[in-house]
């Protein structure tokens, strides 16, 4: 057993409390079926285009979307039952967005109608993605990219190894831990499909050394001699983002800019594996995905594992409701998800987290001048000075800004963690950024 | 949430935060100053726990009379005006009388704060700001080196009538420092180091600033870069000069355990608002303190120089820090 400081890890960054005892021995249930659901129709790259009509009766499994373009994929419906229409509905980001609208057929058994197995060793480059594509499969780490994409590698491009991300540095989520304890021969699995298809050398999974039992399954599913690498790191925000992963694991750093490929990497999430293993070995698409709902304001924190477009408020419900002191509801971690303004709305592909906080863990302290003490230069991961860049965003420099590498920011969040006047230094930052962004579009626009 | 009218509210991420806040820092820095401050009692008897209090007064005066009209609200909350005060007074000599305490600590935080906007903003370390105005304004009281005879002993001028010269009172001794300038006489390691020497009233002991530091250092309240380099800049040219010549240039580990060297490297190099924030930015800081001090001790006609070498290096770190800032991840050099 290696001392936690020797183990490797990126440069900079931050300690936040892992607030995963809660949830992180609990066994993954089942969310029981609703008589509801409502799936926006963006979930991973560009809208989906319905292939259902309303009233038509469809399947557990049965596509109901079909993939628009190439960054795009199917959606499938979670429950038998009917098409209820095609409405606006609350996003959890608070815009009103196409959804699919389903009702359960209460009487159904709910059984998967499952799609055609598929070997994935005798399928060719391009099959292989589309394949990929047709499942509906996404990032299930929070970003819900669509996963295919980054299996479409440029000629000429070669992949050295494909990097598993097991890190789950968010605090209080643990729905990537108790996938891989409870999961881990199919981790594996869908690690050896895409690692033979990239043709990658071999595969090295990272895995926050607050997960031992996680390490331990999935080296006990290892075979001898095969080139996959299980690597324990430190326990440090954020090493989930892909960037700091290839740092931690190969001590590369990725070009600014730039793409995990262009060092030789591909990245995924330990959650997608097992959604692909699902989808080629026993034709289920993407339809459910692990939910760690946990926070001091819920009843009974749980990992749960949820249809999707189930309803956030019967979520809750289902754990035990929340506590009347509970202030701030949150989608994702708590250092990078949204606060929702409402619980009406559904779990997404991308839906890793719905915590429940009081103010005792969420108030903002009042703010003070800024010390110019530094704690934000050394939480940076991105090595950028963020308390300049927040100084430049409440002036409105924005050239300044630029010349600052304000656009290599990744806005995980470590610096306004760490600043101790309370210096809302990230969201300084976004709201520039997103000006910034606006200001590109309208002169792209005049040329 | 199960009931009506449960209302959410809707903050940006992220939604956790370290328990580290400013005040927190500053009370741990205030804390820090206890022990000194026992030493200068101890060595000068109560009036070196008058001459701190009238600082600390005259510096929270400052704050709450300037600092409640500023736009930022008041300011008195964070604690930083009554750490200021604090080290005022711990550089003053203990025979000053208590209106000059008083005045220096007012001005340390009207001139050297509030006039620049408040906390954070400052170019300058207030503390020093405050104490360079007494030196300018009162020269003579500020190189009073008088030690009181008794623990009990309060000197006449402690309580001498604002800007009415009493006799400054008192043995009259002088520091080590000016003992090796302009006596030639080099002053025991054991009494530096132990702090039973002439000076000002935090500065003698370098044993307690020494443990003081290496504790604020691993609790990582400040920037340990700083001290090191000015600690490592003062030794190798100290000690380079003295090889050179050694009857007029003293050595290395006397610079380093006389005079405000070791205080002004805990307390005032390392305030975070006047260095710089970066890295690499820090250690060219701390290397110009440790070189100001060495220049000016070894061929300036003041036998200390702790002061304005920390001033001077404050009006530079804005330089420092445009030139050090750090490479962003993922781009080279050249990038």
């Amino acid at each position: 057993m290696k001392l936690p400081f020797t183990l490797r890890s990126f440069a900079h960054g931050v300690h936040p409390h892992d607030h995963k005892q809660g949830t992180e021995h609990l066994a993954t249930e089942h969310m029981p079926f609703v008589s509801r659901y409502v799936l926006p129709l963006a979930q991973g790259g560009k809208p989906a285009v319905p292939v259902v009509g309303r009233g038509e009766g469809v399947r557990r499994g049965q596509r109901i979307a079909a993939a628009d373009g190439f960054v795009s994929t199917d959606l499938h419906s979670p429950v038998d039952g009917q098409v209820l229409g095609f409405d606006r509905h609350r996003h959890p980001s608070g815009e009103l967005v196409p959804c699919v609208e389903l009702q359960a057929d209460p009487f159904s058994a709910q059984e998967v109608s499952a799609h055609a197995t598929v070997d994935p060793d005798g399928l060719d480059g391009d099959a292989f993605v589309a394949h990929v594509q047709r499942g509906g499969i996404v990032g299930l780490g929070g970003a819900a990219f669509p996963a295919h994409v980054k299996y479409k590698t440029p000629a000429g491009r070669v992949v050295e190894h494909f990097v598993l991300n097991g890190c789950e540095c968010e605090p209080y989520l643990t729905c990537d831990h108790r996938t891989m304890v409870e999961r881990a021969a199919d981790v594996l699995r869908g690690a050896r499909i895409v690692a033979g298809q990239l043709g990658a050398k071999d595969v090295h999974i990272g895995v926050e050394h607050n997960k031992p039992d996680a390490v331990a399954a999935l080296r006990a599913n290892v075979r001898p001699g095969e080139a996959i690498t299980i690597t324990p790191l430190q326990v440090k925000y954020p090493q989930g983002a892909e960037k700091m992963l290839i740092e931690a694991l190969f001590g590369v750093e990725v070009p600014a800019g730039k793409l995990p490929l262009d060092v030789g990497c591909v990245v995924n999430n330990v959650g997608t594996m097992v959604a692909l293993a699902d989808w080629f070995d026993r034709g289920v698409p993407l339809i459910e995905r692990v939910v760690t709902v946990s926070g001091p304001g819920v009843r009974r924190p749980a990992n749960v594992r949820v249809p999707l477009g189930t309803s956030v408020r019967e979520l809750l419900a289902h754990c035990g409701g929340t506590l009347p002191e509970t202030c701030e509801m949150v989608m994702g971690g708590p250092m990078m998800g949204s606060a929702l303004a409402s619980i009406d709305v559904p779990v997404l592909k991308g839906t890793s987290g719905v915590l429940a906080f009081t103010a005792a863990e969420t108030a903002r302290g009042s703010e003070y001048g800024c010390l110019k003490c530094g704690r934000c230069l050394d939480a940076c991961a991105n090595f950028l000075n963020p308390s300049v860049l927040a100084r430049l965003a409440r002036a409105g420099e924005m050239k300044t800004l630029e010349a600052n590498f304000v656009m290599d920011c990744m806005e995980c969040g470590a610096c306004s963690f760490a600043c101790p006047s309370n210096i809302p230094i990230v969201q300084l930052i976004r709201v520039a950024k997103s000006a910034i962004r606006d200001e590109r579009r309208k002169e792209a626009g005049k040329s | 949430m199960t009931g009506r009218g449960h209302r959410l509210d809707l903050q940006a991420a992220p939604f956790l935060h370290t328990t580290l806040s400013t005040p927190r820092l500053m009370v741990e820095v205030i804390l820090c100053t206890l022990p000194v401050l026992a030493a200068a009692t101890w060595f000068f008897g109560v009036v070196a726990l008058l001459v701190v209090a009238a600082a600390t007064a005259g510096a929270v005066f400052a704050e709450w009379a300037l600092a409640t009209r500023a736009p930022r609200g008041n300011t008195l909350r964070d604690g930083s005006g009554v750490l200021t005060g604090l080290l005022v007074g711990l550089t003053l000599p203990p025979a000053i009388p208590l209106w000059m305490a008083a005045l220096g600590g007012f001005v340390a935080i009207a001139l050297g704060k509030q006039l620049f906007g408040g906390l954070g903003q400052n170019l300058f370390n207030p503390a020093l700001v405050g104490r360079a105005f007494l030196q300018a304004a009162f020269p003579g009281a500020l190189t009073t080196w008088g030690a009181p005879r008794g623990f009990l002993d309060v000197p006449a001028s402690t309580f001498a009538l604002p800007f009415l010269h009493g006799g400054l009172d008192g043995m009259s001794t002088a520091t080590p420092l000016a003992l090796h300038k302009f006596e030639h006489t080099t002053t025991g390691l054991w009494a530096l180091f132990s702090g039973d020497v002439a000076g000002s009233l935090g500065e003698t002991s370098a044993l307690v600033l020494l443990l003081v530091g290496l504790w604020l250092g691993l609790r990582r309240a400040f920037d340990w870069r700083i001290p090191v380099a000015i600690l490592v800049a003062t030794a190798l040219l100290g000690g380079a000069l003295h090889l050179l010549d050694p009857v007029r240039n003293p050595g290395p580990l006397f610079l380093l355990t006389s005079g405000g060297l070791l205080f002004g490297a805990v307390f005032m190099a390392t305030d975070p608002v006047s260095s710089p924030t970066t890295p690499r930015g820090a250690l060219a800081f701390g290397a110009g303190i440790g070189a100001l001090v060495v220049v000016i001790r070894d061929y300036g006609g003041l036998p200390e120089g702790v002061m304005y070498a920390i001033l001077l290096m404050n009006a530079a770190t804005p330089l420092l820090e445009r030139v050090s800032q750090p490479r962003p991840f993922g781009r080279r050099r050249a990038a």
